[in-house]
């Protein structure tokens, strides 16, 4: 069973459709200590970083004690974002530290034509090296973002992708995965992402 | 590279897609799902369902109509028309919307857009202006082009950015309907004092209105609905003609 932890940032109708369509079976845990019976866990989320704050210390141990048993971690949108140090967008509040480094706002003026900023709509993963997430996925492939903050390119990246600079839209690192894009909004390449995680919760 | 999204509507009413369809491939010419389903399957990026329908089932049915469509879809899904309240933005969403798109209601109660960005977060919220040409400016009407709301376009752009929302879509009363080409001017003035998304609508005629509007109009993405219901073009040779122009766009099938 799959933890869908949700802490009210956003909706979560369209992530849990595209479970049930890879044969995933979910549940919404109440209360930290019902991830103990989880084999996976994802944490989604839109908007602001400062929504993360509803998830507090006891959740944060809870989550910490299934990745320190090797229990495969999927954030998707800002659910990667905690995955990080910090964020810009709320510099007061940590976030899980699970990868190094911090996430910042996508800038506009990167060239002769400014770019919007939010970031919003398909664009191409670039990969960068080998990972679990992107087998049987096309180089190229596009996917549907819609952010405004992202992580940089470091080892953890598996994919990036471009919009004024180059940032991190597939990270894995152990059993930590990272997902800028919505794969439940990206079509047969999405369902892709996440039957991926999926065969690691076996 | 961000591509240019191509974005069909729906129209329905009562459950039933209104403008002619006639796909020979569909069992059901009118069904929102299968329509829905084959414009997916050419490479659509997003489709809009707008529902023109004017009874007191509406909420029940357009209910009926978002579930059925989003089944089976994994791309974005906006509902618009008639979302007044809060209870109705929350009905949509909880039937599968990924989007709401606001008009009349923004404009006669703009906190609206406030109240639903934060419940839901920007990204799902769409505000929608109906804008026609008055000397050098665009003015703003409400109530599907029949009520001038005394606002200019690009004022009004800024300022539903300001309280929240993700997307504008754009909709020129001059050209819709009118096969026209979109208004790339109004487009473009627009697009330019706003930093989310502009949306273009009305006035698709041909593939290359596509092209204009993307590079003349800075449009972000564009919206058509008869042109693609009566298969005057597929979204599939839409989008081949603008790769062929530059304009970036998602193939759906990599390697084709």
């Amino acid at each position: 069973m799959i933890a869908l932890i949700d802490y009210k940032a956003g909706n979560l109708t369209s992530v849990r459709k595209a479970l049930a369509a890879v044969g995933a079976s979910v549940f919404t845990p109440e209360r930290p200590a019902d991830l103990e019976k989880s084999e996976g866990i994802i944490v989604p989320g839109v908007g602001h970083f400062g929504a993360t704050s509803a998830l507090d210390r006891d959740w944060i141990v809870a989550i910490l004690a299934r990745v320190e048993v090797g229990r495969p971690l999927l954030g998707i949108c800002l659910g990667m974002q905690w995955l990080y140090e910090r964020s810009d967008e709320a510099p007061e509040l940590p976030g899980l530290g699970l990868l190094d480094g911090s996430v910042h706002r996508l800038t506009s003026d990167a060239g002769d034509t400014p770019l919007k900023v939010p970031h919003v709509g398909w664009n191409s993963l670039a990969r960068r090296r080998e990972g679990i997430l992107m087998d049987g996925v096309p180089q190229g492939a596009q996917v549907y973002f819609t952010h405004s903050y992202a992580a940089p390119v470091t080892a953890d990246t598996v994919a990036s992708t471009e919009h004024g600079e180059a940032f991190a839209s597939i990270v894995e690192r152990g059993p930590v995965f990272g997902v800028q894009f919505h794969p439940e909004k990206s079509g047969q390449v999405g369902l892709q992402v996440l039957t991926n995680f999926l065969r690691l919760v076996g | 590279m961000l591509s240019k999204r191509i974005i069909a509507c729906l129209d329905v009413r009562n459950g039933q897609v209104v403008k002619g369809v006639n796909f020979e491939a569909l069992r059901s010419a009118g069904d929102p799902a299968e329509l829905a389903k084959r414009y997916n399957e050419e490479g659509v990026d997003e489709l809009v369902i707008l529902d023109i329908t004017a009874t007191l089932e509406r909420r029940r049915a357009l209910a009926d109509t978002i579930h059925s469509v989003a089944r089976e879809l994994f791309i974005p899904l906006a509902v618009g028309g008639g979302i007044r309240t809060e209870s109705d933005a929350a009905a949509a969403v909880e039937a599968g919307a990924d989007k709401v798109s606001l008009n009349t209601a923004a404009l006669s109660n703009p906190s609206l857009i406030t109240t639903l960005a934060g419940r839901y977060g920007s990204q799902a919220v769409i505000v929608a202006i109906d804008a026609k040409r008055e000397g050098q400016r665009f003015a703003v009407y409400s109530r599907s082009g029949q009520t001038p709301a005394l606002r200019d376009a690009v004022e009004w752009a800024r300022e539903a950015e300001a309280r929240g929302a993700g997307e504008i879509l754009l909709t020129s009363i001059d050209r819709d309907g009118t096969k026209a080409g979109f208004d790339c001017a109004l487009t473009a003035a627009v697009s330019r004092a706003v930093s989310i998304p502009v949306i273009a609508s009305g006035g698709a005629g041909g593939l290359h209105d596509f092209v204009d509007v993307f590079t003349y109009g800075a449009a972000d993405a564009a919206l058509a609905a008869s042109i693609f219901h009566y298969a005057e073009t597929s979204v599939a040779h839409l989008k081949d003609h603008l790769a062929q122009h530059g304009i970036p766009v998602r193939h759906a099938h990599p390697g084709h």
